[in-house]
């Protein structure tokens, strides 16, 4: 099988985009500025991502779909609201992540947006767990266009009015060029954003329209620093088939009410682990100097114990330094615990710290 | 610039004396794009040719350094650990990495000249 292209692939070539092979897809690592530029832009202006290689699954189906879902996912979809959205997980029997993922109500069913390398695989397991009741589109005739950051509510409502009055986590469908187009208030940045599902045929001629207007294309270098910096997991990385979302410190996605009452995949071990307690956590930890402490580093206490491992490490642009992600034994997981960090043969000191690394809000709501 | 030599793993060196002076190309900080981290051999260090003498990290990936050829770390650039930037603007110049007290300048000898080693680096992008 050959390697995949999105529908922007030319114009990333025209902005002189370096491609590296991500999840079987070309996609631009970076453009003609570099990272370190691309991630300040997106900070203080506007980026544009091409994140069409992830999936756009949507399952139509009424009340049952929504009942059987809930055996799935910990969440509680009956109350979850037209046009709102939820970060969630698939997990298997044991609370492993097969995936994570945001999922959407929309009128005649749920939008569920999947992380490329997973797509087919969840696909899967859903319709297995849903015994092919439902109708399943994992859909490839849209592309998927975040634009992230403090100047991007102004410049996509310029092209498609009214955006601007959604809030955080909610979405809803708008019209451009006469055509559908599913707009969500939501990003993986840690800056106020959208997520634009549009029609392939019309993709590359609305990124123009936002460049146009004053945002630019970022690679999925700089989507990396933004999210680390942001403390947002990454699939494959924070999480994986062996990590439940009580060790990736993500309870708090899981709803209050269905850890009490149980009744998804997972919930089990969930609850097991909730009251016997885990043997490591995720934490976000911050090198003393400037070494850069990348995937796999190991992690050792002061009496020189193996205490965990770094799951994603780079340099912040926007803190001016390296951070750092990863797990470490739940006793040596407070913040402002000394810890070192083994990288080429030498110890270097770092510290356990809060998440995330750099703190922006979030539009919660708007003043009408 | 006739006195300049480069290397395979696309280091610079210039020679002055029984001193040479070595850093990156500018070929090989546009391959590591935004470099964010330094670390350049102690004064003292007895390094070989071709061995590793430094490491170099970008937001991407970390690479190793290695010395052309070999000798002793006289001296080493301490305003391109304060600030790596530096590796990217001025690659050739300001932001060199160490010097050497040559031990056998025949060493120099295989390494190419300026017109070698662009057509090197033309090849190996491609």
């Amino acid at each position: 099988m050959g390697i995949k292209k999105t529908s922007l692939n030319k114009l990333h070539q025209t902005y002189q985009a370096k491609f590296v092979e991500f999840a079987g897809y070309e996609m631009p690592i970076q453009y003609k500025e570099g990272i370190i530029e691309e991630h300040k832009f997106t900070r203080k202006q506007s980026g544009i991502f091409d994140v069409s290689h992830m999936g756009q699954l949507f399952i139509y189906g009424k009340e049952d779909l929504t009942e059987d879902l809930e055996k799935i996912f910990p969440l509680d979809l009956k109350k979850l609201k037209l046009n709102h959205s939820k970060y969630s997980f698939l997990m298997n029997d044991d609370a492993g992540i097969h995936d994570d993922l945001i999922i959407t109500k929309i009128e005649d069913g749920f939008l569920i947006i999947l992380n490329a390398a997973c797509k087919e695989n969840d696909f899967k397991i859903l319709s297995r767990l849903l015994n092919n009741k439902y109708k399943m589109v994992l859909d490839e005739k849209r592309s998927l266009i975040a634009i992230q950051g403090p100047k991007s509510a102004e410049i996509l409502n310029q092209i498609i009015n009214d955006t601007i009055n959604l809030s955080f986590m909610t979405g809803g469908w708008f019209k451009y060029e006469n055509q559908k187009i599913f707009v969500t208030r939501s990003g993986y940045t840690g800056e106020d954003g959208f997520e634009i599902s549009v029609n392939n045929d019309l993709a590359e001629k609305f990124t123009k329209e936002l460049i146009n207007k004053g945002a630019k294309l970022i690679g999925l270098g700089a989507r990396d620093t933004l999210r680390l910096e942001a403390g947002l997991c990454l699939y494959g990385h924070e999480l994986n088939i062996k990590k439940t979302p009580i060790e990736s410190n993500l309870k708090w996605a899981i709803s209050r009410e269905r850890i009490s009452n149980g009744g998804f995949i997972g919930s089990k071990i969930i609850s097991e682990q909730l009251t016997n307690g885990i043997k490591q956590i995720r934490v976000g930890i911050k090198p003393e100097g400037k070494v850069i402490a990348r995937e796999k580093t190991k992690i050792f206490n002061d009496t020189e114990s193996l205490i965990g491992e770094v799951t994603s490490g780079t340099f912040g642009p926007s803190v001016n330094g390296p951070v750092a992600m990863g797990y470490v034994d739940n006793q040596f997981s407070k913040k402002d615990t000394k810890v070192f960090l083994e990288i080429r043969g030498k110890k270097y000191p770092a510290n356990i710290c809060g998440l995330p690394f750099y703190k922006k809000s979030y539009v919660k709501g708007v003043n009408k | 610039m006739s006195d300049v030599k480069f290397s395979k793993e696309h280091e610079w060196l210039k020679v002055e004396g029984d001193v040479a002076t070595i850093g990156i190309t500018k070929h090989a900080t546009e391959m590591l794009g935004d470099i964010v981290f330094v670390e350049l051999p102690d004064i003292g260090t007895s390094v070989e040719k071709d061995g590793t003498a430094g490491v170099v990290e970008s937001t991407k990936a970390a690479s190793d350094v290695y010395t052309p050829i070999s000798g002793e770390v006289i001296e080493n650039n301490q305003s391109i650990v304060d600030d790596p930037a530096k590796i990217n603007s001025d690659p050739e110049n300001e932001a060199w990495f160490f010097k050497l007290k040559i031990k056998d300048k025949s060493e120099i000898d295989s390494l190419m000249n300026k017109e070698e080693y662009e057509k090197f680096a033309k090849e190996s992008a491609s």
